[in-house]
């Protein structure tokens, strides 16, 4: 048990690794899939088609595929990238793919007539997203954007496997010098289930304040 | 009443043609509106009249032929024949306003909001003006103590009346309405029809797809009548209702209204 306690500021540091890691990819991950998504819906067929494929390129891969294919493939085509970056830019590109679908589907249940109400009163495109499309879009954009945010803090726990020394890593390390497996798992369980409930908690309390639209 | 008489017109549809897929919908349709006419447009189903309007503000792109708005040709640039950018086809949109047949008011804003927010951000009036033209607009079209309310909260015909305040509000220079009460329930069509009337009273510049005949003859300085995506017949609201030597226009309207005009001799 001592062991244990002595262990805590290393797995913390552990999690705050993990918790790094997952916030960079989720920004990364909004920001790109947003424009991805707005891409897919209303770009020329010379913007959506590569992002199309890109998305289903991505999204159809196992990301411990991925992440192996940055960390191994990169350096053999002469990119210089930490073990770090690789597995980072692995997950983002991951999460991006499934952004730009949730964006694209949140834009997508947006009726026509919105768009034309919006330029026959003389907006531009972008006057139309930000005032007309996306404070509409955002009530189905937020729920499952948050089922992504839990799948990247989940798919982060597979950078251990390049060697980042992240919760489960530090977890797993700790268990080879301590020789008790079960504890730690049950701690790194518990730890992961409470970071994802409350995202949970959160994706529930959205929907409810976002009801105030009837269809 | 003659469009010669007033000058150029400010709108001038030559020669308008566009196909979906392989199916020619407008094939060559010639419009003149002149300023503070009001023209209703009349045709069958699939004649082409709702497509002939949403070229006009170019939501509908078209193949041939030309539109010009108050001097301006809407779908290329006069020098090049390219197509407008973005921000060029938005400034002429703003000059031009719709009303919608299914309202198409912006859900998330209220009344009031719905008709600030091409003020604000197009014609960027400062927020107290913008709420201040809103009220005007919204008192006019009867819906003063509604301001506040989000469009679900309204009825079919408040919510088309916060439509018509939300496109006048931007002063633009002709109105376009595409059978704008069809989708109310028949007690609420007189309360919407009678703003409309209103503003042609007032030199409003409009075209007016509707399948109310009796507004056409009360209000229209001038009958279109659509068939096979031209316009078959033009003139007075008489002469129209009144011509016996158009075969489709007399199936059109006996169809459509058996009752108005029985002895087919106009009112
Ligand atoms: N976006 C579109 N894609 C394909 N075909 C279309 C499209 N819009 C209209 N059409 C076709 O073009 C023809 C003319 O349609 P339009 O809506 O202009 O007729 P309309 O005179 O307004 O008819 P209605 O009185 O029913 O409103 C119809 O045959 C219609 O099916
Ligand atoms: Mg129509």
């Amino acid at each position: 048990m001592t062991v244990m306690l002595a262990s805590l500021p290393f797995l913390l540091q552990g999690l705050l690794t993990t918790l790094r890691v997952s916030a960079i990819v989720v920004v990364i991950a909004l920001a790109g899939g947003v424009l991805l998504g707005i891409g897919l819906t209303y770009g020329p067929r010379l913007v959506a088609w590569p992002i199309r494929l890109y998305s289903d390129v991505v999204r159809g891969l196992p990301l411990l595929v991925l992440i192996f294919a940055l960390y191994y493939g990169l350096p053999a085509l002469g990119v210089k990238f930490g073990s770090f970056w690789a597995a980072l830019t692995a997950l983002a590109a991951f999460e991006t793919a499934h952004v730009a679908e949730v964006a694209r589907g949140a834009l997508q249940s947006i009726q026509a007539g919105q768009t034309e109400a919006g330029k026959a009163i003389g907006l531009t495109f972008g006057q139309r997203m930000l005032y007309v499309v996306f404070p509409q879009a955002l009530r189905r954009f937020v729920p499952p954007w948050i089922n992504t945010v839990v799948d990247t803090v989940k798919g982060s726990a597979l950078v251990s496997l390049v060697g980042i020394v992240d919760l489960m890593l530090s977890i797993q390390q700790v268990i080879g010098r301590t020789f008790q497996p079960m504890p730690l798992y049950v701690l790194g369980a518990l730890i992961y289930f409470a970071i994802n409930y409350a995202l949970s908690l959160a994706a529930r309390g959205l929907e409810a304040r976002f009801a105030y639209v009837r269809d | 009443m003659s469009v010669t008489s007033a000058g150029i017109p400010l709108v001038r549809v030559r020669g308008l043609t566009k196909s979906f897929g392989p199916s020619p919908v407008l094939r060559g349709v010639d419009l003149d509106v002149a300023r503070g006419e009001v023209v209703a447009v009349i045709g069958a189903s699939g004649s082409g009249k709702t497509t002939m309007l949403r070229c006009v503000n170019l939501l509908e792109r078209y193949d041939g032929g030309s539109v010009m708005v108050d001097g301006v040709e809407i779908g290329y640039r006069q020098d090049s024949r390219r197509a407008r950018g973005e921000r060029e086809l938005a400034r002429l949109r703003a000059g031009i306003g719709m009303v919608f047949q299914h309202f198409n008011l912006f859900p998330h804003l209220t009344a009031a909001e719905n008709v600030t927010l091409g003020l604000r951000k197009v014609r960027r009036l400062s927020r107290r003006e913008a709420r201040e033209r809103a009220m005007h607009w919204l008192g006019r079209v009867g819906l003063a103590d509604q301001v506040d309310r989000l469009p679900y909260e309204l009825s079919g015909g408040q919510q088309q009346r916060v439509g018509i305040a939300r496109a006048v509000a931007m002063s633009p220079k002709v109105l376009l309405l595409d059978e704008i009460t069809s989708a109310l329930d028949p007690e609420l069509v007189g309360e919407v029809l009678s703003v409309v009337r209103q503003l042609a009273g007032e030199g409003m510049t409009m075209i007016v797809v509707t399948h109310e005949m009796s507004f056409a003859r009360d209000v229209a300085s001038r009958v279109v009548f659509m068939d096979g995506g031209r316009v078959a017949v033009s003139g007075t609201p008489q002469e129209v209702f009144g011509r016996q030597d158009n075969a489709r226009l007399r199936a059109f309207l006996s169809r459509i209204e058996l009752r108005l005009y029985p002895d087919g001799a106009g009112a």
